[in-house]
């Protein structure tokens, strides 16, 4: 196990240095003066002069790249232009709205999904499975602002159940704050539970298939002690991994989520600052969610390799 | 005894007939398949078909709902939302298709390199996962925003969020074939490294290549759609899907049409595809079968 963990942060820590160096090389991508593409065509030479100094542009690049490091390391990310605040204190103070609303879509996400590929599995390609299929595949092919606009006419708008959007922290009013997070969260949650169901249905499909089930059946245990106490267990491990992938789609719909409910998480930060060329938010965010990525699909796979043996002693 | 019971014997049917059969047998191949079409030749003949000029406003039809006129309704400058839907077909389709290209020429470049030569495949696979990393939606609505929102650079944006998983699907198939026997026996006769993989090796990724990159239209269309949603995407006039939604989230109480039709048409043009993926997953590699 100590080997495993070793290599697999090893293995975490080239490519996060590599991710913070693409975070640091979407500067080079802006098309001409750098500096000038952050302010307005009214600004005076000296003001683009100050901010390319403010930004460190006017170094060599290896130095530029090296003081990147030195600051990133130090958890500085860079002053936000229109803010005028320090960008990593923007994204702490909102990654608890934005992990709340893709934690919680995250578990619902995956009891649903879990549960209509159990069913699908053992209705094998009969109506309920064709059907929940059909349905997963249609999930699959909706997009998430377009199914939170439709929520928030029908839930909103027209049966005025919840609010349309805005946000009360949890802090303040839990009730009031599960009013504002479940229309987004159910939103988010159903574009994924699509892609879990037919992970969950191949996975347990197959464990289906064993051998040792055929023996539980054979020794007269009920039906749905084998799919859930002999079947689940086993199919859970490959299911695991498909937590990890939707853990990074929903912090990519969050972000976009965010925009239709009008939640101020990490997301509005990041779409606010495409408007107003912000780019140190621009850069600090997409270097933040993709620590917070990593982070997640590490936790996943030390418990991955926790539950199954076979994949800390391979290669 | 005839002929043919003295020719060579070769079975029936080769691998390639047998994938075809069973992708014209596949009901979601074919109904995946009439969806793409139906959209493709919309988006094809959008200015024959369109009824109005999608981007004439008519300020006395402002915000109508739908009839027997404006089949879809009007927005808030008048412009009759079928022909904008109809125009933004092709906009959104052709973006989808230029990232297929793109996407698929980076792919097979990339995971063809790191699969046939081992000194590469680890620099190359890092470089790919840390791309990975990046919630892929975020990092293509940053790209484009950083090199500001146009066409072009919303394809280049959507192609580098889909490329490393691509190259990743070509490069597991070039690492087996790679390791058959006829790419040995090419290499005894001195056939150069770069014909083998070219011509012998790659032709294995050919399946899965074709499934991910009908995936990769479904991901590039919904990912355009968000894109111009928060203002990422195809600067206006141009109607893309995602565009016309974002117009009509100001309307959403008294001209709900505005966003529910382009979003009705995102959800075909995806589920067609997605169904077609599903379809030649099926056929090429049935036991990949979910």
């Amino acid at each position: 196990m100590t080997a495993f963990l070793i290599r697999r942060l090893a293995g975490a820590f080239v490519v996060l240095v590599l991710v913070s160096l693409m975070s640091f090389a979407l500067i080079w991508l802006v098309p001409g003066d750098t500096a000038a593409a952050f302010l307005d065509a009214s600004a005076t030479p000296e003001q683009i002069a100050k901010l390319r100094s403010a930004l460190g542009l006017d170094k060599p690049l290896p130095l530029q790249m090296i003081e990147w490091y030195g600051r990133v390391l130090s958890g500085d990310l860079g002053q936000s232009i229109l803010l005028n605040r320090s960008v990593a204190d923007a994204l702490l103070e909102r990654l608890p709205v934005t992990l709340a609303l893709a934690s919680l879509a995250l578990v619902f996400a995956v009891i649903a999904g879990v549960a209509a590929g159990i069913v699908s599995a053992v209705y094998h390609n009969r109506w309920p499975d064709q059907a929940l299929m059909a349905t997963a595949l249609l999930g699959l092919s909706v997009p998430d602002f377009w199914l939170g606009l439709v929520m928030v006419l029908v839930f909103a708008v027209s049966l005025g159940w919840l609010p349309s959007g805005g946000f009360t922290p949890f802090t303040s009013d839990p009730v009031g704050w599960l009013r504002t997070v479940i229309l987004p969260a159910l939103t988010l949650g159903l574009v994924q539970v699509g892609f879990i169901a037919r992970m969950a249905r191949a996975s347990m499909l197959e464990t289906l298939n064993q051998d040792f089930i055929r023996t539980a059946d054979a020794k007269g245990l009920s039906r749905l002690t084998i799919v859930l106490r002999h079947g689940l267990p086993n199919a859970m491990i490959p299911i695991l991994t498909v937590i990890g992938i939707v853990a990074g789609a929903l912090l990519g719909g969050t972000v976009i989520i965010e925009q239709v409910f009008s939640i101020p998480g990490i997301g509005r930060l990041i779409v606010g600052a495409i408007g107003s060329r912000d780019f140190p938010v621009l850069q600090g965010g997409l270097l933040f969610l993709a620590v917070v990525y990593l982070t997640i699909n590490l936790i996943v796979d030390i418990l991955y390799a926790v539950v199954d043996p076979r994949v800390r002693l391979s290669q | 005894m005839t002929d043919a019971a003295l020719s060579f014997e070769r079975p029936s049917v080769s691998p390639t007939q047998a994938s075809l059969k069973r992708l014209f047998r596949s009901r979601s191949f074919m109904i995946g398949a009439a969806l793409v079409i139906l959209m493709a030749l919309v988006a094809l003949f959008a200015d024959a078909l369109a009824p109005f000029d999608p981007l004439r406003s008519n300020a006395r039809m402002r915000l109508t709902a739908p009839n027997e006129t404006y089949w879809f309704g009007t927005d808030h400058f008048g412009r009759d939302i079928l022909s904008r839907v109809m125009v933004g077909a092709r906009i959104s389709l052709a973006i989808g298709a230029m990232t297929v290209v793109l996407t698929g020429i980076t792919g097979t470049i990339v995971g063809a390199v790191a699969g046939f030569f081992p000194r590469l495949d680890n620099p190359i696979m890092r470089l790919m996962d840390a791309l990975m990393a990046f919630p892929s939606i975020v990092l293509a609505m940053v790209v484009s925003a950083v090199l500001g929102a146009s066409l072009t650079n919303v394809v280049i944006a959507l192609s580098i969020a889909t490329m490393p998983h691509t190259a990743r699907i070509v490069r597991a198939s070039v690492l087996v074939g790679r390791e058959l026997d006829y790419v040995d026996a090419a290499r005894s006769v001195g056939v150069t490294e770069m014909t083998i993989l070219f011509r012998h090796v790659l032709i294995n990724a050919t399946g899965p290549l074709i499934v991910r990159l009908t995936y990769v239209f479904a991901i590039a269309i919904l990912a355009e759609a968000a894109l111009s949603f928060v203002g990422a995407g195809p600067p206006p006039p141009t109607p893309s899907f995602g565009a016309i939604i974002a117009q009509g989230r100001d309307f959403m109480r008294e001209a709900p049409w505005i966003t529910i039709f382009p979003g009705l048409a995102i959800v075909i043009c995806v589920l067609g595809l997605n169904l077609l993926g599903d379809g030649l997953r099926d056929a090429f590699d049935p036991r990949s079968k979910l």
